[in-house]
């Protein structure tokens, strides 16, 4: 059993919202950002994308006609941007964001994958959706409203998930008389909750303020429009200092032209022909003889490529094993303290739970041990827990049937996150972020 | 210093990173080819996926029976080429069947009347996961799509109540009788797959080039003069230079008129289009605001 996690703040200072300099390889390839949004139902978050999309002139003809002719449906004399994002029937029915859409755009500096995540704490799972691949996250706030459960929730979420950065948009400045204490007091609130500053841009997504171009109605701020900001912001770039990890997916034989490779997507560091390697579980070193593609050899490839790897000794690999930096491995792990969001209303997770664990390439059995805490998210308290119900978020143990190799969530996004899967249904019914590994006593 | 790996090459390992874990967790993929732009990309990423072994999956066509003749041949060639197997699923079967109704009227799309074939292929050859080159950017209800998208045992996908998907682990975990659909192009724009064919040479129906044919003009669409349509007498046949955005059932894929000839100036052509391609070139998605959603509800891809 590891032991308890020492007390002091539920969440580290360092894994909350706007702290990248430990950002974990996921950087912006060439121009692409992805970013995800939150905020609570009637923030504006659906208005906010459809303005950046309106503004940047991203919509083409079809769908501006389209949003108008459905707003003069409802008798709009604006247009409802809304409805552009909302592409479902009960969305647009109900004018609310049910899942997690995704939409493209690009401007002359950069192309964005927006994952526009809903705002309903019953949703909580699909922020998470869409958070765990962001390079950034916008988290809006009402200006009359300032900070509710559910912008809480979503920095907080954003921060245990290290998206590596998080802009704060203060929307509806436009229902405040564009006036700047209301932004200042929103931004130092915010700013005190997660423990730092980040970015904060005040906005009106319904009118456009600062959203793409720079507002006349906000003399007193000096910093950029939102696109402005999403076209420069960089995201540090860790990715070719992190230690090398690959898991293995699948083998490929072609015995007619002597050929085994161990393909895989690499999810941290790097790797070149030369390099020594350590393959898990075996514990057995050797070189990497080729790294190879479809399109011939590379000297060298990076996280985020898929690749395949000859290796210069007859070594046993299969699926779920990782082939990692020899110099620094990950030890063998069978005990996990995890900090996991509980995404299911079918059965509440407390001791005793059996779960399947996907982590990697790699699926095991898995038991809850112990629920060591609730994190009460407006708060950042933890309150004593005996389970998680749907959305909660807490720290539990987890004891597995077999051996993984992972990081800490903290240094390796990929490495270091999983999924608890329902045994019966089969349902996506959790996310893991491992917060510590122990080999187990059982060996 | 070199900058980081490119935009086509993180889509396209993110895209075979989706295909192995479907091919390692699955025990019948197939993959849809409707020999169209999306679907060649596709093929090319599964060749890649497993190079330099085969592709280890059969490829599924589920035909209208209004094919362009370009396309099937496109499509005979490129799955011999791959030494891939190749299952046809026809809707003209179904029809015959008295599965589905032939579809009338001005629009006679045998698209609705695929999804019905699409299921009977799926029971019938027990595929378990479909690969599908439909992509989020194309239509606001594919917009939110998961990447590995969970279908019921009757084929049908539940918006309202889809698995979370987190970082690059997808859940693959199915019962008897249920299957998912997967899209690795996803997170490709019009633009990127276009780029992806400019850089990777991928070969395309002659159909996405300009080229001269007689069209007819109905609702602000140049359809291709067919056997499929009926066409009235105010919609006289003209001779125009064209080439299609999307391939399809030839009585509801539209052409655009064009010089374009070579990829990048399809390219250019896209950069400068005011019109998306659904929007453009897709009659039966102006059907109703959600008419790809009620399809997908039932088990379109």
């Amino acid at each position: 059993m590891s032991p308890s996690s020492p007390a002091g703040p539920a969440v580290p200072a360092d894994a909350l919202p706007g702290t990248a300099a430990d950002a974990d390889g996921f950087t912006p390839a060439d121009g692409l950002l992805r970013f995800a949004t939150a905020g609570a139902v009637d923030d504006g978050k659906s208005t906010l994308i459809g303005r950046l999309l309106h503004d940047s002139k991203s919509l083409l003809a079809d769908q501006v006609e389209a949003l108008e002719q459905a707003s003069a449906e409802r008798g709009d004399d604006v247009l409802d941007l809304a409805m552009l994002t909302d592409g479902l029937r009960a969305e647009r029915e109900q004018g609310i964001t049910i899942d997690v859409a995704h939409r493209y755009f690009e401007t002359a500096r950069r192309a964005f994958i927006i994952a526009d995540t809903p705002g309903h704490a019953q949703y909580t799972r699909n922020m998470v959706t869409g958070a765990s691949t962001a390079d950034l996250a916008i988290v809006l706030v009402d200006a009359r409203h300032g900070l509710t459960e559910q912008s809480r929730r979503h920095a907080v979420l954003a921060g245990l998930l290290r998206v590596p950065e998080v802009v704060l948009a203060v929307n509806k400045m436009d229902l405040v008389d564009y006036d700047e204490q209301v932004f200042r007091d929103v931004a130092a609130e915010f700013a005190e909750f997660v423990g730092h500053g980040c970015t904060a841009i005040p906005l009106s997504a319904l009118h456009g303020d600062n959203v793409v171009e720079r507002s006349a109605a906000m003399p007193w701020y000096e910093g950029p429009a939102l696109l402005e900001h999403l076209e420069q912001v960089r995201i540090a770039d860790d990715n070719s200092t992190m230690d090398f990890r690959m898991p293995v997916q699948c083998v490929i034989r072609a015995p007619e032209r002597d050929y085994r490779g161990y393909a895989g997507q690499i999810s941290g560091g790097s790797v070149a022909a030369g390099d020594e390697v350590l393959h898990l579980p075996s514990g057995m070193r050797s070189r990497v003889s080729s790294v190879d593609t479809a399109d011939g050899a590379l000297v060298s490839a990076q996280a985020p490529l898929s690749i395949s790897l000859r290796l210069a000794d007859d070594i046993d690999v299969g699926r779920g094993d990782l082939l990692c930096a020899a110099a620094n491995a990950p030890e063998p792990a069978d005990e996990l303290s995890a900090t996991v969001c509980w995404m299911t209303a079918a059965a509440p997770l407390r001791p005793g739970t059996r779960l399947l664990f996907k982590h990697t390439t790699r699926t095991v059995k898995a038991v809850v041990t112990e629920v060591r805490h609730r994190l009460d998210v407006t708060t950042l308290s933890r309150e004593p827990a005996a389970e998680l119900g749907l959305n909660d978020i807490g720290e539990v143990g987890l004891r597995l049937a077999q051996p993984i190799f992972c990081d800490p969530y903290e240094r390796n996004r990929l490495t270091g996150g999983g999924v608890l899967i329902d045994e019966t249904t089969h349902a996506t019914a959790g996310a893991v972020l491992i917060t510590e590994a122990n080999p187990g006593t059982r060996s | 210093m070199p900058s980081g790996p490119s935009r086509s090459d993180v889509l396209e390992s993110e895209a075979l990173h989706l295909i192995r874990e479907v091919a390692a967790e699955f025990d019948r993929p197939a993959l849809l080819f409707s020999g169209g732009k999306d679907s060649a990309v596709l093929l090319r990423l599964a060749e890649k996926a497993f190079a330099p072994a085969p592709i280890p999956f059969p490829v599924l066509h589920v035909d209208t029976g209004h094919n362009f003749d370009e396309v099937l041949e496109f499509r005979d060639r490129r799955v011999a080429e791959l030494g891939v197997r190749l299952v046809v699923a026809g809707v003209q079967d179904s029809i015959d069947a008295g599965r589905v109704a032939e579809p009338t009227g001005r629009w006679p799309s045998r698209n609705r009347a695929q999804t019905v074939t699409l299921l009977d292929a799926v029971a019938e050859h027990r595929f378990d996961a479909l690969f599908g080159g439909a992509r989020r950017d194309e239509e606001r209800a594919r917009a939110k799509e998961r990447m590995l998208s969970f279908r019921d045992s009757f084929g049908q996908w539940d918006p309202r109540n889809q698995r979370p998907e987190l970082w690059n682990v997808y859940n693959g975990l199915i019962r008897p009788g249920e299957s998912v659909r997967a899209f690795p192009l996803s997170n490709w724009t019009e633009r990127d797959v276009w780029t992806y064919v400019e850089r990777d040479g991928v070969e395309l129906p002659p159909l996405y080039f300009a080229h001269t044919r007689k069209v007819f003009e109905r609702d602000g669409m140049l359809l291709a003069d067919n056997p499929f349509l009926h066409r009235d007498p105010d919609e006289p046949l003209v001779e125009r230079s064209v080439r299609f955005r999307t391939v399809g059932d030839m009585t509801c894929t539209g052409a655009v008129p064009s010089e374009a000839s070579t990829v990048s100036e399809v390219l250019a052509e896209i950069a400068a289009t005011r019109v998306t391609e659904r929007g453009q070139t897709r009659a039966d998605d102006r059907t109703s605001a959600a008419a790809m959603e009620d399809r997908k509800r039932e088990g379109y891809f």
